[in-house]
C-alpha cells in the first residue's frame, strides 16, 4: 500500500507534482452524474449552447473532487483534509486539460496549507487553498 | 422611460442613485441570517457505489474509500468517502425542482430579479470538515443565507454576491462539515455587438488584380515576363531585371511556415484573439502573408506543411487562408 508523506519531510515553498487532467467530454459527463449533478450545462451540448455556453462544463463539485484526489495523489492515504477553498474562473470545456500545479504556503505542527492552480487553455479554471494535516 | 430592444430599461439603471442602492442593499440585508427550508436529507446513507463511481470517475486512487484493509490500516480504521464529496450526499437529484416557493430565497431572488440580476455564475465554494463521513452515515444539510454584497461591477456584468452556507448533519445531529457557497447573482453586460467586416487592403492599380482573382477564388503569383521570376506582394517593376512587363500564374496551392506571430494586442474587434499571422513559403518560392483556419496557436510550428484555399471574408473580400495539413 502506498505509503503516506510525513509532516517532518514537508516544508513551505514545497513544490507538489503536477497533474494533468484530460478533460474528455466523458470525464465531464460521467463526474457530473456520480456527483448527482443533472443540470444540463454539464452533459447536454445542445441545450449548454442555448444557454450561452460555448459547450458542457465541468461541475464544481467535479473541481473539488480533483482537488482532494490531487492533495491525497501527493500525501497519500493518511492525509487528513480539512478545509477545500475554491475560487472558480475558465469552465473546464470537453478537448482541453486542466494542469495542476500546488506548492506548500505554510506548515503548522503536521498541518500544512496548500495553494493550488487549475488552469486550462483559457486560464485558471479554479484557485483552491486547501488545509491537510500529515501523518 | 424607454425600453430599448434588450427589454431592459437602460436608462432606469443608469438614472439610479446611489441612494436607491443604498435602500436596496439594506432590503436584500433583510434576507441575512435566514434558513432556506427544512433541513433536507440525503435520499441515501453515505453508501460504497456512489463513492465508486465518482471516485472512478475522477482517477482517485487513494486506497481508503474502496479497500476495507487499506482503510483499516489508515488513521481512519474503515472505510470512508472522499471528504470533498460532501455535497454529493445530499443533491437533488434528476427530478426538477419547483422554483415558485415562498421561502426567503425565492423572495430574495424575485428582489434581485425585478432589478434585472437574473443572471448567475458560482465564484466561490469553501468547505470544512469536522469529520469525514463513512458509509452508513444519514446525511442531512441545512441552509442560510449567510451574506449579501453591496452592488459590484465584474467582468461578467453588475450585480450582488449572494453567500449561502450550507451545514450537513448525521443522524445524530453532530456537525460534519459546513460550506459557504457564493455566487453573483447579476445583470448581464450589454451584448457585444456583431464584428464588423476585416479591414479592407490597400488595393492600387498595380494589385488590385490580385485582389480581383481572389474573389473568383484563385490566387495569381505575379512573374516576370522579361527574366520569368516569382515575386509576391505584386508590384510594378521585377527587382532583379527591372523589366515592368509581367503576368501571373496560378499557385498549386502548397507551402510550409516560414514564420508566424502570435498577435494579443492591439485587439481590431473584426478579428478573433490571439490572432496568428503567417508568412507562408510557396512551394513556387515566393512568400506570401495570411492567417491560419482552424488551428490554434498551440498548433504552429515553422515548417509545417500548409494548404493554401481562398475564403469569402465579406462580399467584397476574399482572402488566401493557410490550413496546416495534417
Amino acid at each position: 500500500m502506498k505509503t503516506s508523506l510525513s509532516h517532518s519531510k514537508v516544508k513551505a515553498g514545497d513544490e507538489l507534482p503536477g497533474l494533468d487532467i484530460p478533460l474528455t467530454r466523458t470525464l465531464i459527463v460521467a463526474t457530473a452524474i456520480a456527483t448527482r449533478d443533472y443540470q444540463e450545462v454539464h452533459h447536454d451540448p445542445g441545450l449548454a449552447v442555448e444557454r450561452g455556453s460555448k459547450d458542457i462544463i465541468m461541475n464544481i463539485l467535479t473541481t473539488n473532487s480533483f482537488v482532494g484526489r490531487y492533495i491525497t495523489d501527493w500525501a497519500g492515504p493518511d492525509a487528513l483534509i480539512r478545509s477545500v477553498k475554491v475560487r472558480l474562473g475558465a469552465p473546464n470545456y470537453p478537448g482541453d486539460t486542466m494542469k495542476m500545479t500546488g506548492s506548500v504556503t505554510a506548515m503548522e505542527g503536521k498541518v500544512a496549507t496548500i495553494a493550488i492552480r487549475g488552469a486550462n487553455s483559457l486560464g485558471d479554471h479554479v484557485n483552491a487553498t486547501v488545509e491537510v494535516e500529515l501523518s | 422611460m424607454a425600453i430599448t430592444r434588450e427589454g431592459m430599461t437602460v436608462s432606469q439603471t443608469q438614472q439610479e442613485t446611489d441612494a436607491d442602492k443604498k435602500a436596496f442593499y439594506e432590503q436584500l440585508q433583510g434576507f441575512v441570517g435566514l434558513q432556506i427550508g427544512p433541513p433536507q436529507p440525503a435520499p441515501d446513507e453515505v453508501n460504497i457505489p456512489m463513492i465508486r463511481h465518482l471516485v472512478e470517475a475522477v482517477g482517485d486512487e487513494n486506497p481508503i474509500y474502496l479497500d476495507e484493509a487499506a482503510a483499516k490500516a489508515s488513521r481512519h480504521g474503515e472505510v470512508v468517502a472522499p471528504p470533498t464529496m460532501l455535497q454529493a450526499w445530499v443533491m437533488h437529484g434528476i427530478t426538477p425542482r419547483s422554483n415558485e416557493g415562498d421561502g426567503p430565497y425565492e423572495q430574495m431572488n424575485r428582489l434581485l430579479f425585478s432589478k434585472g440580476f437574473t443572471s448567475v455564475v458560482a465564484t466561490n465554494c469553501e468547505q470544512v470538515y469536522d469529520r469525514y463521513v463513512k458509509p452508513g452515515d444519514r446525511l442531512s444539510m441545512t441552509t442560510t443565507i449567510d451574506s449579501i454584497s453591496e452592488e459590484k461591477t465584474t467582468g461578467l456584468g453588475t450585480g450582488h454576491f449572494v453567500t449561502t452556507r450550507q451545514d450537513y448533519w448525521d443522524a445524530d445531529g453532530n456537525r460534519v462539515g459546513s460550506m459557504l457557497f457564493r455566487i453573483i447573482r447579476f445583470r448581464p453586460a450589454a451584448k457585444s455587438k456583431p464584428k464588423p467586416p476585416r479591414p479592407a487592403p490597400a488595393t492600387t492599380h498595380d494589385n488590385s488584380w490580385w485582389f480581383d482573382a481572389l474573389k473568383d477564388g484563385t490566387l495569381l503569383i505575379q512573374r516576370c515576363k522579361g527574366c520569368g521570376e516569382l515575386r509576391n506582394p505584386p508590384h510594378p517593376m521585377c527587382a532583379s531585371c527591372r523589366s515592368m512587363e509581367w503576368d501571373s500564374i496560378e499557385a498549386k496551392g502548397t507551402g510550409s511556415i516560414h514564420s508566424y506571430v502570435v498577435t494579443h494586442y492591439p485587439v481590431v474587434p473584426s478579428f478573433d484573439y490571439p490572432l496568428p499571422i503567417l508568412l507562408v513559403d510557396l512551394d513556387e518560392g515566393v512568400r506570401m502573408v495570411m492567417n491560419p483556419i482552424d488551428a490554434t496557436p498551440e498548433d504552429l510550428q515553422i515548417g509545417r506543411k500548409v494548404t493554401i484555399e481562398v475564403h469569402k471574408c465579406d462580399p467584397d473580400l476574399s482572402l488566401p487562408f493557410a490550413r496546416l495539413a495534417k
